[in-house]
């Protein structure tokens, strides 16, 4: 399986993202953002870190980059394409993924593990998972997901809600909501599950030596359901 | 010519930095202040010299870039 990791200047997660995928099989290659084509990929990853030094507004600069038109060619054919965190942001900036990620409620980069509970398992990242509530790591100061009512009502609808905050045990309320996100959204799918955009990183937690390795899960589930 | 935009939060979308304006505001005794909503303001020079010719390219680059319509409304002064 091959993967292809995009790097935008302040991208710093990139590397991260390719030891977690070279770990879990992917032949993984790092595409500078300049190129204005992705070589033939399975999977294309934006990472998280802060491109464009979070000018304007978190990813919408990257949004406009030169490779990103390749990205949203690959992704309406049905390739998967996965955000994480400032990629998550990129995602909603292209309209590739409905909302945005605004500043957190209490105005604090939060940086710290924390449970999400898979929502949806009708999809290539999720599907047969064997945990479902798992302990990632989130860092990030625009993590609060916002959405019009209208947008809300049909993420629902369509089973797009990917992953959402909780507690070890999966239950969801206020007090495990790290950042103010509308139903405490984590991560969200497009409509037809093939690009996923999530604000907490499996690639920071995929070994025993860090504080989880529940991202192994992530992962090894991955490129399973890909093969 | 040049053409000023201002962005700002839609009405009822949550402004935690206008917030701790206000009640910073409030707590150095300005307790007339009632609220705060922080924008962004920009002032574009373009090479265009029909005012109303610049206005319409500039309220496409609102829409493309400056503003996120999801959360904020823009204003060309």
């Amino acid at each position: 399986m091959k993967s292809s990791v995009i790097i935008f200047p302040g991208s710093n997660c990139d590397r991260d993202m390719d030891v977690a995928l070279k770990k879990f099989g992917f032949k993984n290659q790092m595409i500078w953002h300049n190129n204005p084509t992705i070589p033939k990929s399975d999977l294309i990853v934006l990472p998280g870190g802060f491109s464009y030094g979070d000018y304007l507004r978190c990813g919408s600069i990257a949004a406009k980059s030169k490779i990103i038109k390749s990205v949203i060619e690959f992704a309406n054919s049905g390739g998967l394409v996965l955000g994480i965190c400032n990629g998550f942001q990129i995602l909603t900036e292209t309209g590739l993924l409905p909302g945005i990620l605004q500043q957190n409620i209490y105005q604090k980069f939060i940086c710290k593990n924390v449970h999400v509970k898979v929502n949806d398992k009708e999809n290539k990242y999720f599907s047969s998972i064997k945990k479902e509530i798992l302990e990632l790591h989130i860092a990030h100061n625009e993590g609060n997901y916002f959405c019009s009512n209208d947008e809300l009502k049909s993420l629902k609808d369509n089973s797009q809600i990917a992953v959402t905050y909780c507690d070890k045990n999966g239950k969801e309320s206020e007090e495990f909501n790290p950042n103010g996100a509308l139903s405490n959204i984590a991560g969200i799918f497009n409509k037809n599950k093939n690009i996923l955009g999530m604000m907490p990183h499996p690639e920071r937690v995929i070994d025993k030596s860090l504080s989880s390795n529940d991202g192994n899960f992530f992962f090894e589930n991955l490129i399973k359901n890909l093969k | 010519m040049k053409v000023k935009v201002i962005v700002t939060l839609k009405d009822g979308v949550l402004d935690p930095q206008g917030k701790a304006i206000q009640q910073t505001l409030n707590g150095m005794s300005f307790s007339n202040v009632k609220q705060v909503r922080q924008g962004k303001y920009f002032d574009i020079e373009v090479n265009i010299e029909d005012e109303e010719k610049a206005k319409i390219k500039v309220e496409e680059m609102c829409k493309k870039l400056l503003a996120n319509l999801v959360i904020e409304d823009y204003r060309i002064l």
